[in-house]
């Protein structure tokens, strides 16, 4: 009996070419980098270059530059805690005991302690960005996108078109 | 005569030895009856004697002295064939769902070796046997000598397959499903119903994919359900697991499945067993991406075994289909979305979603193949 039949592979529709070599509809790349310190003294705060470069249809612009400092990614969040349905990944702490006096090295303004916390803040919104319920908050794209952040904004979802 | 097989074939005994006499039970035609291995409760195997529904159970006890000389007094010597469903978290209540007994000898007293001939006709063996993680469905014959104080007792299991002819409907699973914008992914699977050496063919054909997948695997899940109302008990084991896609998949791409049933440790669907349990297979397709969140698509399939060359001297009677399919065809169903993405790191999750009751399979009857009338039926081996 011709058994081949039964385990022969189902029929598929053939990949055109164009699927097959168009960029994939899954590029997205963001980068925390260039971490500065502004001010003097007391005054002090480091800041960091959130970079995004995408093809997803669910973000408006599909290249965008920001600066963000702790603080700004602390608020995304608390944000994203509040409003989505995702559990938001752990932020690098916010190293308290780095902020007391008498220090041999220079706090948080150490090369090494902004280094590492600048990786951890880059696998921090990377992992964000990339999860399909957290892509469309309204809070997500304007830390991304928004030079500035306007704490007092709106909430909410954001339908790609 | 003898033990044919070696050690344990002959299963437990209680109290057969140490006592004045010795138990044994030897059924007709042991040389030819075919075995089949059945898991016992502490994982391991034992190759049992193996019937199915409707065969005559026939066969000798004998009774021997172990001092000879001596007199057995008793009560009486009976023999019986038990059915039983033992839930493992209620082992006082056993549930005997069939139970024929016949009696051996009136209450007397035993001089000398003694053997007995028995013989249970066309006897009903409605189910399947079972050792689970929380329940256990045994056949077995017990001897008694009834006494005074302490009966002498032996038991033999027996292993029993329900056999089932080809399903007259047997549609494939086609379904479209995703998460709205990220993912879309239509999942085909050939037949809904597999016979326990079956291959499962199928594909996965990508719609959309604006995620970062890693890679993709199916797997086969045992559902185990115990109990009722409010204390049901669930116990999920994933028998296989199978890589079937490493790497990022495009739009368009299309991911064949194919996947040997015959090496894994599976048994027939049992949908409600005397109302006590019901053991269920699932097919889990799941697709893992770079931050390692899965997503997956769960589909109930229904297992059943076959029988094979059938000698001519029996009757073999497809029992017709009793339910009728809702919905269960080719066309691809309405869109329907995978759950939240779930991930296994702590560090990412979603609010934590059990995995979803997976869809009601329309629960239509694989044909059952019923009443024998003489000789054996093999299996597959």
């Amino acid at each position: 009996m011709d058994n081949t039949e039964a385990t022969r592979r189902l029929h598929t529709k053939k990949q055109t070419l164009d699927d097959a070599y168009a960029a994939p509809a899954n590029f997205l790349e963001i980068d925390v980098i260039n971490p500065i310190t502004h001010g003097v003294a007391k005054k002090r705060y480091t800041d960091y270059e959130v970079r995004m470069r995408t093809n997803l249809p669910v973000f408006k612009i599909k290249e965008s530059s920001v600066r963000r400092r702790y603080s700004d990614f602390e608020w995304l969040r608390s944000e994203l805690e509040r409003d989505s349905k995702i559990v938001v990944p752990a932020l690098p702490g916010k190293a308290i005991k780095r902020q007391l006096p008498f220090r041999n090295d220079d706090g948080i303004y150490d090369e090494d302690f902004i280094e590492d916390r600048r990786k951890s803040l880059e696998g921090f919104v990377n992992k964000i960005a990339g999860h399909p319920l957290a892509q469309n908050e309204r809070c997500l794209h304007m830390f991304l996108q928004e030079p500035v952040i306007d704490k007092n904004y709106v909430p909410g979802k954001i339908r790609p078109n | 005569m003898g033990d044919l097989l070696g050690e344990g074939s002959y299963g437990k005994s209680f109290f057969g030895f140490g006592q004045s006499a010795e138990i044994d039970i030897i059924l007709d035609g042991a040389a030819t009856r075919r075995t089949a291995e059945v898991k016992t409760e502490d994982g391991k195997k034992e190759r049992l004697f193996l019937f199915f529904d409707g065969e005559s159970l026939s066969g000798k006890v004998n009774i021997t002295l172990k001092r000879p000389g001596y007199k057995l007094e008793h009560q009486g010597i009976k023999i019986e064939f038990l059915g039983q469903i033992e839930l493992y978290y209620d082992r006082g209540n056993q549930h005997e769902f069939t139970s024929l007994v016949k009696e051996l000898a009136r209450p007397g007293e035993l001089h000398h070796n003694t053997s007995y001939d028995f013989d249970f006709n066309q006897v009903e063996k409605p189910y399947e046997v079972y050792t689970g993680t929380n329940v256990k469905l045994r056949y077995f014959l017990r001897v008694t000598v009834v006494r005074r104080l302490t009966d002498i007792v032996k038991e033999v299991d027996l292993a029993v397959h329900t056999l089932s002819s080809y399903p007259e409907m047997n549609s494939s699973i086609k379904m479209e499903v995703g998460i709205e914008d990220s993912l879309h992914i239509e999942f085909e699977y050939n037949k809904s119903k597999y016979h326990l050496k079956d291959v499962i063919v199928g594909k996965i054909y990508f719609l959309l994919v604006r995620i970062k997948i890693r890679h993709m695997e199916i797997a086969i899940i045992r559902r185990e359900t115990t109990g009722s109302g409010p204390n049901v008990f669930n116990e999920n084991e994933t028998i296989a697991k199978y890589e079937i896609m490493d790497g990022s998949p495009v739009r368009g791409e299309s991911i064949p499945i194919r996947v040997f049933l015959a090496g894994y440790d599976l048994t027939p669907t049992m949908r409600d067993i005397n109302k006590k349990f019901s053991v269920r297979y699932y097919l889990n397709l799941v697709l893992v991406d770079e931050e390692e969140r899965r997503y997956f698509k769960q589909q109930e399939i229904t297992l059943w075994r076959k029988g094979d060359r059938i000698r001519k001297s029996l009757q073999m009677a497809p029992v017709p289909v009793t339910t009728p399919t809702n919905g269960e065809s080719d066309q691809v169903q309405a869109f329907e979305k995978i759950p939240t993405p779930v991930s296994e790191e702590a560090s990412l999750e979603d609010s934590p979603t059990e995995e979803p009751a997976p869809n009601p399979t329309p629960s239509e009857d694989i044909p059952r193949v019923e009443s024998y009338a003489e000789g054996v039926p093999t299996e597959d081996a």
